[in-house]
């Protein structure tokens, strides 16, 4: 299992080959890449990304454990990145390995809900035309914690 | 104790942590005592209900005690992923 919050960018080839030889008889590999979207084609400059060091680190150290023993994985990854980003660029991925595919699934989904509303992340867009917005957490976010 | 704010809570506060005295018993009271001190505390502890807690970096809830407690945070719901 590893866990990396870091600001530099990460090689999604490299570090999904590397995951994958890591468990070569696991059978099932899921990753998932998030990527800063622009929805208002033209309006996002950057994404700011803020976060709470040492808080974050354990935060995704206890779901990535909680994955590990829900879903009997083999391994689990998580990238998070910090910083300024620009549209196109990936915030974070997740990897998840196990026997059969079904576990794989379910465990980067709930890598994936749990992440998003439990671990000490923030981020505030910047737009082209001046000014910025922190992004609100949705309800559907939250509720979507609830299926676990 | 240490006290750290996150996101727009920092934003507003002005600062993104600060070591306070306090003889507070629970976070509530905590914030009673910040909301008293200056206008733009007020505004950054208005709605409790837009605010997220951790104690020592485990969430926590708005009515627990503080005995112990090193590190206070205040952020807004997370936003990751």
């Amino acid at each position: 299992m590893r866990i990396s919050v870091q600001e530099a960018p990460f090689e999604l080839g490299a570090e999904s080959d590397a995951f994958a030889e890591g468990v070569a008889g696991a059978g099932a590999v899921v990753t998932f890449t998030g990527v800063v979207r622009d929805a208002d084609q033209g309006g996002l400059a950057a994404m700011e990304i803020e976060h709470y060091p040492g808080m974050t680190e354990k935060a995704l150290t206890a779901i990535a454990e909680e994955a590990m023993k829900r879903w009997s994985l083999a391994d689990a990854l998580v990238i998070h990145r910090h910083g300024r980003l620009a549209p196109g660029e990936r915030i974070m991925m997740v990897a998840t390995a196990a026997r059969h595919r079904k576990n794989a699934f379910e465990a980067a989904e709930y890598l994936m809900d749990y992440l998003k509303s439990r671990a000490p992340f923030w981020k505030k867009e910047i737009l082209a035309g001046g000014g910025s917005d922190w992004v609100a957490a949705k309800d559907a976010d939250e509720d979507a914690l609830k299926r676990w | 104790m240490d006290i750290l704010y996150f996101a727009w809570v920092r934003e507003r506060i002005g600062l993104p942590r600060e070591q306070v005295e306090t003889s507070a018993a629970t976070v509530a009271d905590l914030v009673e005592e910040l909301r008293a001190r200056e206008e733009r505390y007020a505004a950054a502890f208005a709605d409790l209900s837009a605010l997220r807690v951790a104690l020592d970096q485990e969430l926590s809830e708005f009515d627990a005690p503080l005995a112990g407690v090193r590190e206070v945070a205040f952020f807004p719901p997370m936003t990751g992923g």
